[in-house]
């Protein structure tokens, strides 16, 4: 009975570090989506350096990632490598989708750019900056008032989501997207979803 | 002659109305904002997280004040709202979190730690009762030792 004396602090003390330990690793900025395992939400938006638009739609039947960039994302940066090194090797179909390129840029007064001049000026930033980074995507689409953003529940960008042939979403990640989460987290899901 | 005001009134009254069309959102519908400030308290902004979605700056924030109010002209009510934005973000945009299975030690943890509390203090307060007192009663000897020497004279 006296060891128990000894043995009950020692029991709390573990386990206020085994809730520290959780609570110091987990990031808070990771919140979990209430999308996963459900249909995309749909969306029509124009397609970066074309006059089409694109639906979700048109990919069923394929696996395919949506990434949401930014030229002025910085973390998009630091992903793109990854991005082109998959479209390279043509794992799967990649659709960027391009979130408040005129909007979100905090150098930018929106209210000073009437609707004309932000599609022309969102259109040439982003492909100008895909030309200097590379252009993995099949496609990329532009959201300039971020309301697909909304839909799809970004609010942190880069976000990566990953689509199944029925067109539900399976995974998403969030933020920039590294050489491990790709090979540990996504591939082995991309297996398991294409025949 | 009242007849000319009157019809300068009709005249009038399209034209206010195109005026308050070009007003900036802001202040086209005061009872709107008011209701979207009283939303916006319990909801919490996804990117500065300790800020309600009513006091948040971000700009994710000032675009989901954007679309409650659209939502708002739809006629929805304040709970279609709050589902709205929970389908898309998670039951985490709400401060207060709904009372379901993933939520009940949340709930409920707090009134099991009390429970657990107030059971080890009557544990603890009914062993001390039984407990014999830490000092032996004087014997009476020493007793009438003490007294003799109270009665002293200083």
């Amino acid at each position: 009975m006296k060891a128990l004396r000894y043995l009950i602090p020692l029991a709390i003390f573990a386990m206020l570090v085994v809730f520290l330990w959780r609570g110091l690793s987990l990031n808070p900025r990771e919140i979990p989506s209430p999308l996963i395992d459900k249909p995309t939400p749909g969306f029509a938006l124009p397609v970066l350096g074309s006059e089409q638009t694109f639906r979700p739609e048109e990919l069923k039947g394929q696996v395919w990632l949506l990434n949401v960039w930014a030229s002025w994302c910085v973390s998009c940066r630091q992903e793109h490598p990854v991005l082109v090194a998959i479209g390279k090797e043509r794992v799967l179909p990649v659709v960027g989708l391009n979130y408040k390129e005129v909007r979100g840029d905090g150098e930018l007064d929106p209210s000073k750019i009437d609707a004309a001049t932000e599609k022309a000026l969102a259109r040439e930033r982003a492909s100008k900056w895909l030309t200097r980074h590379g252009d993995p995507y099949l496609l990329s689409v532009l959201d300039l008032d971020g309301r697909v953003g909304v839909d799809l529940g970004v609010y942190g960008v880069p976000e990566t989501f990953l689509i199944d042939r029925e067109g539900r979403i399976r995974y998403k990640h969030i933020g920039p997207l590294t050489k491990e989460v790709w090979s540990t987290v996504f591939l082995p899901q991309v297996k398991k979803l294409s025949p | 002659m009242k007849m000319p005001y009157f019809l300068l009134l009709l005249v009038g009254l399209p034209l206010g109305a195109a005026i308050a069309e070009v007003a900036t959102p802001l202040a086209a519908d005061p009872v709107m904002e008011e209701r979207l400030k009283a939303l916006g308290q319990d909801l919490r902004c996804l990117v500065c997280q300790n800020q309600s979605l009513a006091d948040s700056n971000a700009p994710l924030a000032e675009d989901l004040r954007q679309v409650i109010r659209e939502q708002f002209r739809l006629g929805k009510n304040d709970d279609q709202v709050r589902g709205f934005l929970v389908e898309r973000y998670g039951d985490f945009v709400l401060y207060k979190p709904p009372l379901k299975g993933s939520t009940l030690p949340l709930w409920l943890g707090p009134f099991a730690l009390l429970a657990l509390g107030l059971g080890v203090l009557v544990v603890l307060l009914r062993k001390r009762g039984h407990k014999q007192p830490l000092a032996p009663t004087p014997d009476a000897k020493a007793q009438e030792r003490a007294r003799k020497l109270l009665d002293q004279d200083p």
